[in-house]
């Protein structure tokens, strides 16, 4: 396909050259990719800045062409696809995805690839970005412990994937080799406030889905497209917790959004957020106002907005059971003052009466003043199961399991029956940061629950006299307590 | 890239201690095969029965070896045949950290492969010899078809630093050979013959990669292969690496 369309584009200069004049083409992207091929380059080589994930190197701004020397060497190595799960990743750079690499339009790259000595198999570079036989596949293959240098021109602007091309690449792909190089237009992309790197990958392990130990690649799996994780940045909670990508309201945020693949196709979404810009599929075209884009495996988008308000957005591959069961999760905290105008939050909360008698409602702030005779265990149990099979178990679930590595899990939960008093308080003020369930790390936020305090003593009293809990049961007072 | 130019030493039998039964070669019944690439598609192949050694070699092996004769030692062998790392893991022409004695002699190149053998009236393996004694597992002479034979291959190939384990330590396979998917690639005699292009993907005029596009759930046992192939094609006579070893056939 891109090779027809570079002998379209041959042919066109040919013809042009032919009759003698220069006639202006309706598609200015040949242009820029003809002009780009005579660019001249400034003769003082520079070597390139390399960053890993979620980072990515400075804006080449208004810079002319250049010499950019890119060094890269390829690491085999044992890492965490999850807290306790190891698996040896094949990296460019030492990170999955790949160190990110940022040229113009005109760059001259002189491109070493640098095979570790410790590493069992050979490897090379398909760059996307790169016009020439396999995008550099068969001139950078390289054994262990050797290195290969190939030149070549960026004369195509875009966010492209580049990855390994050894066989079995699906098997070098599905480990972990793959990453992003940006080419910038002359002038640079629009400036904007926080620029972030986010890849997606899928990966087939031998156990399923957070079985510890070192989990070795499973090709039948890999073959029969079942993934066990789908992950962001290669690795369950890289971009959660400490790791969380940040930004002040009022700032504008661009992600560099790819896709490794092997197999699968990103829904990318982000929770709480519209894309104001979505350079579609990496290229030059710009859709607005968009709420899910598509990344191909061996793709990649830009996607940009600006944040009005303070929350947790959330990065997840909306073909949700990846997100919620397999991994692809991440969040960027928006800091900074509420913006009514945008987002008022809950207003008003009322009981809903389609027979028509009078609506009462109650104002949010009072929600937990209205007073109502004790009820009995059994009462309370009856209540609090009702409570609980509408606000709680959509995320810790019917059986109080929890979810994925989100929601942690109510049953036989260390860390609800040690202290009742803090669970009530997690119901009333919800909870965000770390905590440490059954010795599994969570973090994530829970929502403050608007219930009264008979609703919160029911709620509770049924989860800890169920599911292996300690059967405590939690009175009205013990609620009005943390109340003040 | 290779013709074989070499020095034929004097044909002098090391003395090497041929105390445990691991030590010493096995005889491999030859046979007819299909190997993954070197014949026409689907072509078979025919295999003479052999002898093989039961071990890679060793860096006492090897050691051994360069006492005797000293052209091959780490400060003398020619840059022509032993790029700049050959015998890097050792710390002197004749020592060697004592943990690698019993671990498999790598950053030797074909050459120098090649010399040891000769000078003990051996020669290394052919590509379809090596191949044919490795497709054998546990039990069978040829397991190619068993998905836990090729896990097995794939989880080995996988683990990082096995060049510095001792050699011997796991199970034999059919024909009494250990390690030949375990520990470190080995140089063959004809590596260079077989040489996928660096670009893996292409079905080129040599039909090597014919089935990169086609894989169907039965020919998983050939990515343990691909990774084989690819690695020899990636190498060079001279070159040296650390997961690189070698052993003899006669």
């Amino acid at each position: 396909m891109k090779a027809t369309i570079l002998n379209a584009m041959w042919l066109a200069m040919a013809l042009s050259v032919l009759y003698g004049c220069r006639q202006k083409s309706d598609d200015g992207e040949e242009n820029i990719s003809a002009r780009a091929v005579r660019m001249k380059v400034e003769s003082q080589p520079v070597k390139a800045e390399l960053t890993s994930p979620p980072l990515v190197p400075k804006p080449v701004g208004n810079r002319p062409p250049q010499k950019l020397i890119v060094d890269m060497e390829i690491i085999e190595e044992e890492g965490e696809l999850a807290d306790g799960v190891r698996y040896v990743f094949w990296t460019f750079g030492g990170t999955v995805p790949g160190s990110f690499i940022r040229g113009r339009v005109g760059d001259e790259v002189e491109f070493t690839l640098k095979n570790h000595p410790d590493n069992k198999l050979p490897h090379n570079i398909d760059l996307h970005a790169v016009t020439g036989q396999g995008g550099g596949a068969e001139a950078s293959f390289v054994a262990p412990g050797h290195q290969k240098t190939f030149k070549f021109k960026l004369i195509n602007p875009g966010l492209f994937v580049y990855h390994c091309a050894t066989a079995p690449v699906g098997m070098h792909i599905g480990n972990g080799m793959y990453g992003l190089i940006l080419v910038e237009p002359a002038g640079g992309l629009p400036k904007v406030d926080r620029e972030y790197y986010v890849m997606q990958g899928d990966f087939y392990t031998k156990g399923k889905h957070g079985e510890p130990g070192l989990q070795p690649f499973d090709m039948q799996k890999a073959y029969d497209e079942h993934a066990d994780y789908v992950l962001f940045n290669g690795k369950v909670g890289a971009l959660t917790g400490d790791n969380r990508l940040t930004a002040n309201t009022g700032e504008t945020v661009r992600l560099f959004v790819g896709n490794g693949g092997p197999n699968l196709v990103s829904s990318f979404h982000v929770i709480g957020e519209i894309f104001d810009k979505v350079y579609i599929e990496g290229g030059s075209a710009v859709n607005r106002n968009v709420q899910t884009t598509l990344i191909p495996a061996g793709g990649a988008a830009i996607v940009e907005f600006k944040v009005e308000v303070p929350s947790n957005l959330i990065l997840v591959d909306h073909a949700l059971f990846r997100t919620f069961n397999k991994g692809a999760l991440g969040i960027l905290e928006v800091s900074g003052e509420k913006n009514h105008l945008v987002f008022e939050g809950e207003v008003l909360e009322g009981i809903y009466q389609p027979e028509g008698a009078t609506i009462q409602s109650t104002p949010v702030s009072e929600a937990g003043a209205e007073p109502a005779k004790p009820l009995t265990k059994p009462e309370k149990m009856q209540l609090g199961q009702r409570i609980y099979n509408t606000a709680c178990f959509a995320c810790h679930q019917p059986n109080g399991e929890g979810l994925g590595e989100a929601f942690p899990p109510l049953a036989k939960s260390d860390y609800l029956n040690k202290d009742a008093a803090r669970a009530i308080n997690t119901v009333l003020r919800g909870l965000s940061g770390e905590i440490t369930v059954n010795g599994k790390k969570y973090n994530s936020q829970m929502p403050a629950q608007v219930l009264n305090d008979q609703e919160v003593a029911g709620v509770l009293t049924f989860i800890y006299n169920n599911w292996g809990n300690n059967g405590t049961e939690v009175t009205e007072e013990q609620v009005r307590a943390q109340r003040k | 890239m290779q013709t074989p130019v070499f020095i034929f030493f004097s044909a002098l039998l090391l003395g090497m201690t041929q105390g445990t039964v691991k030590n010493g070669m096995s005889r491999v019944e030859g046979g007819r095969y299909v190997p993954m690439y070197g014949a026409g598609k689907n072509e078979m192949v025919t295999v003479a029965s052999f002898e093989m050694d039961r071990l890679p070699v060793t860096n006492a092996d090897f050691m051994a070896f360069v006492k005797q004769f000293p052209r091959w030692k780490k400060s003398a062998a020619p840059r022509l045949f032993a790029d700049a790392g050959y015998l890097k893991n050792w710390t002197e022409d004749l020592s060697f950290p004592p943990s690698l004695s019993e671990a498999p002699v790598t950053n030797v190149s074909w050459f120098a492969a090649k010399a040891y053998c000769e000078c003990q009236d051996k020669r290394l393996p052919t590509t379809h010899e090596w191949e044919f004694a490795a497709m054998a597992g546990y039990q069978h002479r040829d397991e190619r078809r068993d998905s836990l034979f090729s896990a097995r291959i794939l989880a080995a190939y996988e683990t990082p630093k096995t060049y510095l384990k001792p050699v011997g330590q796991s199970r034999p396979n059919y024909w009494g050979l250990y390690n030949l998917n375990e520990l470190v690639w080995e140089w063959t005699s004809d590596f260079g013959s077989v040489m996928m292009s660096g670009e893996n993907r292409n079905a080129d005029a040599r039909d090597l990669f014919c089935g990169a596009g086609s894989l169907n759930a039965t020919d998983l046992m050939n990515y343990a292969a691909f990774m084989r192939y690819a690695f020899r094609s990636s190498i060079q006579a001279r070159f040296t690496i650390n997961n690189l070893g070698f052993r003899c056939a006669r």
